[in-house]
């Protein structure tokens, strides 16, 4: 549709939307969030949550108890080597669309332990995350805006098409493998189809 | 206008009104499953949910049930007290018969009493 009739008949009080765009936007904001904490970040997270940042604004107040009925895993605090099995398998548990965020340097990177032995180094390894959030712990309004950023990346997401959300797409997995405790190390150490390590060129 | 309306024709257009908005998104939700949106089941999705960890053993054991006796004790006082009173109250003016029905529905109750004695419930350990 031609832009300057959309902006002439929005004037009026008139919106010419595709279904697409009303579909994204009615999930977009109605996303539920797993009640999911893992350290500090939980804090932060439940902070959001309550009235004095009231994510409900977002219409994503409804933290369920269940991965059954959420659309959002929030990764918030540091994955341990112990819980990142138990972390991809709740992924997995959530139906599809489902969507990630990795919120704080722990769940990103490891953080402040990343050299130490127990503590996985960034959920992404395992599991493919949306948004990724800086901080230590970041503050409620970095989730806010991680969450703002995630409604973006859904509004844009297309329905038909090659380019088509993964969700839409039958051939696209939807679980991706629990790796084991080994020895030394979580048994893969990655899934190699979610995440490679980056190229450090000096 | 023409035809005379049936009175309950209303009722007619409400249960229509109400199974269309019960079925019908249902009926949505499967056509947009089939055509659209694919549905990706899996072995971890179809899990048993256990808090992210793996269920151990299987959900459909046995479970015996210690409650039943005393709901059956409850349910023998229960009943009783509830038509003990108005029989009481209506006594003197019955009749043969409807005092023989009383006694026959007290014995039923008593039988369960009786039961549960024989089985030793009422005996404190």
């Amino acid at each position: 549709m031609d832009e300057g009739l959309k902006s002439e008949l929005t004037k009026q009080g008139i919106y010419v939307v595709k279904l697409e765009q009303l579909y994204n936007w009615g999930r977009s904001n109605s996303v539920w969030p797993l009640g999911f904490g893992l350290a500090c970040c939980a804090i932060e997270m439940i902070a959001a949550s309550m009235a004095r940042f009231d994510l409900s604004r977002f219409g994503a107040e409804v933290f369920r108890p269940s991965p059954r009925q959420a659309d959002l895993m929030i990764v918030a605090g540091t994955v341990t080597k112990k819980m990142a099995p138990q972390v991809v398998r709740l992924y997995n548990q959530m139906p599809e669309p489902k969507y990630v965020i990795a919120m704080g340097a722990c769940a990103i990177s490891g953080g402040p332990f990343k050299q130490g032995y127990n503590v996985l180094k960034g959920i992404d390894r395992y599991i493919p995350v949306d948004v990724h959030i800086p901080g230590c712990p970041p503050r409620p309004e970095a989730l806010i805006h991680a969450f703002m950023t995630l409604q973006r990346k859904i509004d844009a997401q297309k329905v038909f098409g090659p380019d088509r959300a993964h969700h839409f797409d039958a051939d696209k997995p939807s679980e991706f493998p629990i790796p084991l405790y080994g020895e030394h190390d979580l048994v893969p150490a990655k899934n190699p189809n979610v995440w490679e390590p980056a190229v450090v060129v000096r | 206008m023409g035809a005379e309306k049936h009175p309950y024709l209303f009722l007619l257009v409400f249960f229509v009104m109400a199974l269309g908005f019960a079925v019908g998104p249902l009926i949505l939700a499967a056509l947009w499953a089939k055509f659209v949106s694919p549905q990706k089941p899996g072995n971890v999705k179809n899990s048993t949910y256990e808090c992210g960890l793996e269920s151990k053993g299987d959900a459909w054991v046995a479970f015996k049930s210690e409650y039943y006796l005393y709901a059956i004790l409850f349910l023998v006082f229960d009943v009783e007290t509830i038509f003990l009173l108005p029989f009481a109250v209506a006594f003197t003016g019955l009749s043969v018969g409807a005092i023989l029905a009383m006694l026959i529905f007290v014995l039923l109750l008593v039988e369960g009493l009786a039961w549960a004695w024989v089985k030793g419930v009422l005996t404190w350990k």
